[in-house]
């Protein structure tokens, strides 16, 4: 500790410069998450799952009827290519919504817990600046885990089975570079389906200085959400409900492109995104920070 | 008192003002409509025992928690509305470090320092590299923070306050968990802060240290401020005393009386006894008790004039129950 180097406090009350700081904030959260081993893992679980459909696929002798198991695989050892929707729609139902839900409940909360958040707060980080940066880096996971699956899908199915033109719902046959091309748009469409979930997410995170309770209360509303939708007496709620639209990708492998349910989709995860943003800014500006 | 920081002492104005602050938990009241008022350029001593309100203060000063009723003013702008100009110019410690154990210490301040708009990129890694210098942690910059010590989290909690140069610095018990170099380092570290102008507002309980390094104190009791001051008008109120080490007791009674003072005796031990006498108003200059105990054939083992001490008044103001007060 030599009590030297530090120059004298700037002029007093004088105008600050700022160094556009929000985007270094982003940055830093972002190395943050992406520096953690629990990230990773959970990267490298998404990762598996078509992995581990399509060597199951591939080393069982019997094969299926049209329309057994989830959908497309019947069609797996025709086509490679489809082992990323299968497996898509294998993770969406739960496994999805659990990375989003550990990553989405842990980003005020988590702060929290470590006491970090009070560190954060002081510098000071602006609670509003500081709610969009966390949001951003939760929905740059939701794209970065659909787009893990949709990858490690591609390679593991090139890999393990023949690779050919496409033959869609429709009927039609794609090519193979435009097949690639509508994973691609399938990775999208799911990431856009999860955005409603992370907001959700983000809001309960700040309702809570513990991260698993956050982690935890996302990842059940998201089942509840599902067991809702099943239940046909609640029909009139189901459109309203964020998970409503979360299988419904099959639009985007129909020939010609049917974009109307990702339209929806969009609309709907918009409107909760407006609802659980302005429940997390109205609670979270006002909160004692207490951790 | 040694005086630290006196050099620098500018009276322009308060660098932190508190107008009736008050905080309740539900029915408690933590802090009790308190009137701080630290000048700018002083080292001031927050006091308190435990669970007084120090920390929940700390907390309304730098905006992290809502006060109850009351109004603040740091740096000359009211708090929390313009929070984003004033904790710019604020460092701080607030309850303890607080950091990500799966980053290393150096990393763990660039986070930080991201969150502050008016850290320049270009000097990060310099700025950083300076704060670890500062606080003696270079050699563990790139250590996880997970397998540092508490005092090593400490220093780098200071460290994190020292990022860049500050008007004002608030620490929440600096010197909790340090070793004694450590908190030397801490108290020499405050003393430089504040010859460079630096208003140091220093949340403690260890009454030595602040004697150490404060030219001001406040002292919280139960959420309320009991006192507040410069150190030297805090002490006024105690007494200076007469400590006599000696093994005629009886003779040195007879003397002290004679001299105008009230003396006692603070043990029963004949061969060796330690008699104590306040100086009050009287104007007796310590070499003439001497030479009059001399002269009445009194012989001196020890001598000493004792300032009050910071932890008498402490305590009168605070009392003497160990409990926690609620
Ligand atoms: N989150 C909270 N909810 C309810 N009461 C609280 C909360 N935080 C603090 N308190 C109460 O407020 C009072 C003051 O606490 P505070 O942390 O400010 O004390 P302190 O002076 O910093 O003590 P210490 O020296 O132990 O750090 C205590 O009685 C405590 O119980
Ligand atoms: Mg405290």
């Amino acid at each position: 500790m030599s009590p030297s180097e530090t120059r004298p406090p700037e002029t007093e009350g004088g105008p600050h410069v700022r160094h556009g700081g929000s985007w270094d904030l982003l940055g830093s959260e972002i190395s943050v998450l992406f520096r953690r081993r629990r990230t990773w893992a959970m990267l490298v679980a998404v990762a598996l799952i078509p992995i581990l459909l399509a060597v199951a696929v591939r080393l069982s002798s019997s094969t299926l009827d049209p329309g057994e198991g989830p959908p497309f695989l019947d069609r797996v050892t025709q086509n490679g290519l489809f082992v990323g929707f299968t497996a898509m729609v294998v993770a969406i139902p739960l496994f999805l919504p659990l990375t989003i839900g550990v990553v989405a409940g842990d980003t005020i909360a988590g702060e929290a817990g470590l006491g970090t958040l009070r560190y954060l707060l002081v510098a000071p980080a602006g609670r509003v600046r500081l709610l969009l940066v966390k949001y951003a880096g939760a929905a740059l996971f939701c794209l970065v885990a659909t787009l893990t699956l949709t990858v490690s899908g591609a390679l593991v199915g090139a890999a393990l089975f023949p690779v050919g033109p496409v033959t869609l719902l429709s009927g039609d046959t794609i090519s193979v570079t435009e097949s690639l091309l509508r994973s691609l748009l399938v990775a999208a469409y799911v990431t856009v389906s999860l955005l409603g979930l992370a907001m959700i997410g983000l809001f309960i995170s700040t309702l809570t200085d513990v991260p698993v309770g956050a982690m935890a209360a996302t990842i059940v509303v998201s089942v509840i959400a599902q067991i809702l939708d099943v239940i046909p007496q609640l029909d009139w709620l189901h459109p309203w409900l964020f998970s409503h639209y979360w299988l419904g990708f099959a639009d985007l492998l129909r020939q010609p492109l049917d974009l109307g349910s990702f339209a929806h989709n969009a609309i709907l995860q918009a409107g909760y995104l407006a609802v659980f943003g302005a429940l997390a800014y109205s609670r979270f500006v006002t909160k004692d920070i207490l951790s | 008192m040694t005086g630290a920081g006196t050099g620098a002492h500018q009276a322009q104005g308060l660098a932190i003002e508190t107008r009736a602050l008050t905080k309740k938990f539900g029915s408690q009241t933590a802090v009790n409509g308190i009137h701080l008022r630290v000048p700018r350029g002083a080292v001031f001593g927050f006091l308190g025992p435990n669970g007084s309100g120090k920390t929940t203060s700390i907390r309304m000063l730098l905006g992290l928690t809502q006060a109850s009723s009351g109004s603040i003013s740091v740096l000359g702008q009211s708090m929390p509305t313009r929070l984003s100009e004033v904790l710019p110019r604020v460092g701080a410690l607030v309850e303890g470090p607080a950091f990500y154990p799966f980053l290393s210490g150096a990393a763990n301040l660039r986070r930080l320092d991201t969150a502050d708009p008016f850290a320049p990129r270009r000097t990060r890694r310099a700025r950083v590299q300076g704060a670890l210098e500062r606080v003696g942690l270079s050699h563990a910059a790139e250590k996880k923070v997970h397998a540092y010590s508490l005092g090593m989290k400490q220093r780098l909690g200071i460290a994190n306050a020292l990022l860049l140069p500050r008007e004002l610095l608030v620490l929440d018990e600096p010197t909790n968990g340090l070793d004694p170099q450590g908190t030397r380092e801490v108290r020499s570290l405050v003393r430089s802060l504040a010859a460079e102008g630096t208003t140091v507002f220093v949340s403690s309980h260890l009454l030595a240290e602040v004697e150490q390094m404060c030219t001001h104190a406040a002292v919280m009791s139960v959420g309320s401020l009991v006192a507040q001051g410069t150190l030297a008008a805090l002490r006024q109120v105690g007494e200076t005393r007469v400590h006599l080490r000696t093994p005629d007791a009886a003779g040195a009674l007879r003397v002290l009386t004679r001299l105008g003072l009230e003396p006692a005796r603070a043990t029963n031990d004949a061969a060796d006894a330690v008699v104590v006498a306040p100086l009050g108003d009287t104007n007796w200059q310590p070499e003439a008790i001497v030479t009059a105990l001399v002269a009445g054939g009194v012989r001196i083992r020890g001598f000493a004039i004792e300032e009050p001490s910071l932890e008498e008044r402490f305590v009168a103001l605070t009392g003497e129950g160990f409990d926690v007060a609620q």
